[in-house]
């Protein structure tokens, strides 16, 4: 299936309409419109009203305070908030060590089911399973994994003599975040592995050959030929993943349903959802939200320049 | 070393998906035995019944909250489906043979709004949702799910009929065929393989949509598997067995459905079909 691009328009041979029949352009709006209103109602609209509401103090919890507008009052007091940084920095940290690993490891799976041996669709369609496995099932099956009492990952660890007694994974500041970066790596993993392999088939295996006649070893082949052919391929991987993963929210919740101790795991997506729906601060989630979107929209503008360039490679 | 490799591979892809099957086929008292046990000592399949008795996964009058659940899933994920495809193909299509005024920005536009997060506009379309009516029901989530569903579609099959030569559809209007008509009867039958890849992947995208069933949802008149998982996992008293259960059970359409059309699902990939 064709990768889909910005694409770039050729002109139709134009031919004359008939009777009653709607030009292109006609037809080509009607056939646009039913998208494009739902869109602006559910998309449009509601980015704009955020950025309104987002210049008012709306605390829902007090009504009595009425709705005052306030300017850039909500985005002044984020960014004197400490809380508001935090956030952002668990963000970066869960981002960062997130798609380093998965990319590591995507890369290492899709090397080796790249490779032809007998029971590679197998182990193809293993990856599977993780993949469709829904995220809050995820979450429920790691919580499961790590309880403390009657855990699976206690129970090895001590086994195996690594820990002395059982350990509260996810009741520890440092290990809570980590254990989830576990649990979401280990589903997102097949993600990368299933799009660096896509990228992997059509560097054609002469190429391979050509090396070992001049003897080349497989860290050079890796080196000198995957890793430059793949390199778009990465790039668009890895921009995907981290605007997937700068959003991160479902298994931040079924995990730690409050951010975690010490708020270890409040991320950016989670604190907004903290501050608008237990807080009940509507205002101030507006505006938090749109701090997300800007950065999320410079993102998505990278992300696009990246997918057009590699386009016409 | 390839094989080190391999066995490295299916430990980490299968193990923990063996675990959670191992997990749902024990009674309570082999689940919890301490010392942790690797081998079930008592294996049973109640659970999979037990899963489905009213009240089994939270309170409601007398209803399986479980069935409830999932019927809401099943609900707002083949709307979605239905209403992404339709208005989406049809976009899709203009984008792909028509010339729109604008039609670069404008598809840059749709393609930001599925990478858009849910914090952006989650605040605003609960107040929208509020003022309609629309907390609590299907027809909402299915409005809020099309804010991610549909510019996949536009973005997906758009790149799909792009690749399929116009030549069948001029010689279709040739014979006299309207440009609507060439649309349906040539275009639309040769792009079965692309609409069968974007619905499934609507599908698998919307059965596993947490935050806003989250929010939008408060009763079992609406509320999603992944919410009622979610919810039961905050209990004091856990019901490990009933809940991995659940879990499993709420992952099987997307497992079957992803091995069956296991080819769709890796051109799909390859076309950027992740949901984020």
């Amino acid at each position: 299936m064709a990768r889909p691009a910005v694409l770039p328009y050729t002109k139709p041979v134009r031919r004359r309409e008939r009777n009653g029949e709607l030009s292109e352009r006609a037809l080509g709006l009607i056939l646009l419109a039913p998208m494009v209103l739902m869109l602006l109602l559910v998309v449009g609209y509601p980015l704009i009203d955020s950025l309104w509401l987002s210049l008012h103090r709306a605390n829902l919890a007090s009504p009595e305070q009425g709705q005052p507008f306030i300017y850039l009052g909500n985005y002044i007091h984020a960014f004197g908030q400490p809380a508001f940084w935090y956030a952002i920095q668990r963000t970066l940290y869960f981002t960062v060590i997130s798609v380093a690993i998965e990319l590591g490891l995507g890369l290492l799976f899709a090397v080796l089911l790249n490779e032809r041996f007998r029971g590679n669709l197998g182990a193809r369609l293993a990856m599977i399973l993780p993949w469709a496995l829904l995220t809050v099932s995820n979450g429920v099956l790691w919580a499961w994994i790590l309880n403390p009492t009657y855990g699976i990952f206690n129970a090895t660890l001590v086994n195996l003599g690594v820990l002395q007694a059982p350990k509260s994974w996810l009741s520890d500041t440092f290990w809570t975040m980590n254990m989830i970066i576990l649990a979401d790596v280990w589903k997102t993993v097949p993600n990368m592995t299933l799009l660096l392999l896509a990228g992997l088939q059509p560097i054609s295996a002469d190429l391979y050959e050509a090396a070992d006649v001049d003897g080349a070893t497989r860290w050079q082949k890796f080196t000198g030929i995957t890793l430059p052919l793949l390199r778009p391929v990465i790039l668009v991987a890895v921009a995907l993943r981290t605007i997937g993963a700068f959003r991160v929210f479902d298994i931040i919740y079924v995990l730690t349903g409050n951010g975690g101790p010490a708020d270890s795991t409040k991320v950016i997506s989670f604190y907004d959802y903290d501050q608008a729906f237990h807080y009940l601060f509507f205002g101030y989630g507006a505006a938090i939200s749109w701090l997300i979107t800007a950065f999320m929209l410079v993102l998505i503008v990278l992300y696009t320049r990246l997918l057009r360039s590699e386009v016409e490679v | 070393m390839r094989w080190t490799l391999l066995l490295l591979y299916l430990v980490y892809t299968l193990l923990p998906i063996i675990w959670l099957f191992l997990s749902t086929i024990q009674t309570e008292a082999s689940l919890l035995t301490l010392p942790t046990q690797i081998i079930p000592s008592d294996i049973t399949f109640r659970n999979y019944t037990d899963i489905f008795k009213p009240a089994a996964f939270g309170q409601n009058s007398g209803e399986s909250t479980f069935i409830l659940a999932l019927r809401n899933s099943v609900l707002v994920c083949l709307g979605t489906t239905a209403i992404s495809m339709i208005f989406g193909t049809l976009a899709a299509y203009a984008f792909a043979r028509f010339n729109i005024p604008h039609k670069r920005t404008l598809l840059l536009v749709v393609l930001g709004s599925q990478l858009l997060p849910a914090v952006s506009i989650i605040i605003p379309l609960f107040r929208m949702f509020k003022t309609a009516g629309l907390l609590d029901s299907l027809m909402g989530l299915i409005l809020a799910y099309s804010t991610f569903s549909m510019p996949f579609v536009v973005w997906i099959m758009a790149g799909y009929f792009q690749s399929v030569p116009r030549e069948l559809e001029e010689a279709a209007r040739i014979d006299g065929a309207s440009r609507f008509q060439a649309f349906l009867r040539v275009a639309l039958p040769l792009a079965l393989p692309g609409l069968g890849a974007t619905a499934i992947f609507t599908l698998l995208n919307a059965w596993d949509e947490f935050f806003f069933a989250l929010i939008f949802t408060s009763t079992y008149a609406s509320k999603t598997l992944p919410v009622a998982l979610a919810e039961f996992i905050g209990r004091h008293s856990v019901n490990w067995g009933l809940l991995v259960t659940g879990g499993f059970i709420a992952s099987l359409p997307p497992i079957i459905l992803s091995l069956a059309f296991y080819r769709y699902i890796v051109s799909g990939v390859s076309a950027g079909g992740l949901k984020g």
